[in-house]
Formats: structure tokens, sequence, C-alpha cells
């Protein structure tokens, strides 16, 4: 588009048109203090953000993708998620894991009604609808409409179960391993698993 | 302090609607539900929000609730469920059911 003629404005000044929210003012006065009394160093919190922002759901899928091929694994994996996953190397911190497995007759769901509580550890930060009102005020309300419409017709016959993180535990659903996949890689395997398949509100598909 | 409930045992959340930080979430106050485990023990996360130290700690469990009990209205299998995560000092032992 070529339209030469309103004046030129100041570079970046349209990229930056939202004020700041009352929120943003306090980060950023609780960061800048904590760094002029020395409690931490502006190079230790871009460190902590940068580990933050390269987590992603590739390692929660290769945990998935092991417990599908480790029967002995997927086992230690349901009776302490933050153990199981440490033997694979995924820095847990102090991550207190869950994991929920969907079996022939049931379904789960992750949602935190009170906040946006999400295993980052393994899937990294959440998407925008997992933090919306939206979501989380239907997730315990009406799932199986909230699933529909997330593209998920879970059967009639299925129990669904809904996992709401109000304290201390994280959640991952364990999702079911699809029919068609028998032989493969776990590499292969962990590339169906998304994230969306572990909050729950998806499965796995077979190309 | 050792838990008071154990897996299976019915409780009842405290309806109560105390200022500050609580991590009991509305919906699920003055239903009936069951333990489904123990998930350990924790600081009150009600006083530490006043920056206190939450001690002693408390026993925190993963209690199970039918939709239907929360959801007079609800539309889905009666068998599906919502967990959520309650200290103890928000239940009460439940004799029905």
């Amino acid at each position: 588009m070529h339209d030469d003629h309103h004046d030129h404005e100041p570079a970046g000044k349209r990229d930056h048109d939202a004020p700041l929210t009352d929120y943003q003012r306090m980060e950023i006065a609780v960061r800048e203090l904590l760094i002029e009394k020395g409690v931490v160093t502006a190079d230790e919190i871009r460190r902590t953000v940068e580990a933050m922002d390269a987590r992603s759901p590739a390692i929660g899928a290769r945990v998935v993708a092991h417990a599908w091929t480790d029967p002995a694994f997927k086992a230690r994996l349901l009776a302490n998620g933050t153990a199981a996953c440490e033997e694979l190397g995924v820095e847990m911190g102090p991550t207190k894991l869950v994991v929920v497995e969907n079996t022939a007759d049931t379904h789960n769901m992750i949602v935190c009604t009170l906040c946006s509580c999400y295993p980052r550890m393994l899937l990294g930060l959440p998407p925008d609808w997992y933090k919306g009102r939206a979501y989380r005020a239907r997730a315990v309300r009406e799932p199986r409409r909230v699933l529909k419409e997330f593209g998920f017709n879970i059967p009639d016959n299925f129990n669904l179960r809904v996992h709401d993180s109000t304290a201390e535990m994280r959640y991952m659903v364990l999702p079911a391993r699809p029919a068609g996949t028998d032989g493969w890689s776990e590499e292969r395997l962990a590339a169906i698993v998304t994230r969306d398949c572990m909050i729950g509100v998806a499965v796995p598909k077979v190309q | 302090m050792s838990a008071r409930f154990k897996t299976g045992d019915r409780v009842f959340v405290r309806q109560a609607e105390p200022i500050g930080h609580v991590r009991t979430p509305y919906y699920i106050r003055g239903k009936t539900g069951s333990i489904e485990r123990l998930c350990g023990e924790f600081p009150n996360p009600e006083e530490l929000a006043f920056g206190r130290s939450g001690l002693p700690r408390l026993p925190m469990y993963r209690v199970r609730f039918l939709q239907t009990e929360i959801w007079p209205d609800y539309r889905g299998r009666a068998s599906d469920s919502v967990d959520v995560e309650i200290y103890e000092h928000w239940l009460e032992s439940s004799k029905q059911g």
C-alpha cells in the first residue's frame, strides 16, 4: 500500500500503542528494586526468562512417547510424575507433577480455575485461551461442550474427568496411544503428541 | 500433623467466605466429594499470602466431586467428575452417601 501523504510518525510509535497496565508497572518496580538491592541481577532474570521461553511441549511429548513404549516407565510416571520425568533428564524444579491417563473409557482434561497453573516444565508457557476466563469457567461447568468447540467429540460412554489445579500439584494428561502406530520409533510417536493432547482438549491423531 | 482423611473418605467442603488469598474455589464450597489421594503436607497459602510462615504444614488432598453434585443441571454422564486440591482445614467428615 502506498500512502505517503500522512505525516511520518516516529519509528516504532504505533508498535507500542498500549499503555502499561498496573501489573506491568508493578512488575517493573519490583524487578528494579530487586536488582538495585542486589537480590538478583539483571542477567539472572534474563537467563530465567530465556530458559522459560525455551521450554516447549516437545518435552512433554518425549515423556509421553517414552511411556507408550516402556510399560515399566509408564507405571512409574503414573505413580510419581516428577521422579519419572527427572529420570528422563527433564528439569522439574519444585514442580509436583500428577500424570492422569486416558484409557478406553476415560478422558482427562486440565484447567486452573483460580489462575493459570500449568505444567510449564513440560509444556512451556500456557496458551492464551488456557489463561482466559471463558475456558477457566466453562471447563468445570460444561466441559463436554468445551471439548466439542475444540473439535473433539468425546464419546457419550466415556467418563470425563476434569482436573482443577488449585494448589500445589501440576497435571499432565497421558493420552492413549492411537491405533496404527505399532512399531513406531519414540521420535515418530512424539511428533503426534501435541500440546493440546497433554492439556486434554484433543487426542493424538495418526495422519 | 497427621492426615485426618484417607482415600475414599467422603468429605464436605466448608461453606465459608474468608477474606484474603484462598485456594478453595467458590464453586466447590458446600459440596460433598470423596478423597482421591493425599497429595502431601504444605504450608497454608492463606498465611503465606501475608508473608507469614504458613506453618504447621497442612495435609492437602485431591477431592473428587461428581459434576451432578456440583451442578444440578449438569449435562453429561453421571460419572463425570472434577478433581480439586483442597487443604485439610476446609474439609469436614461427611456421613451422608
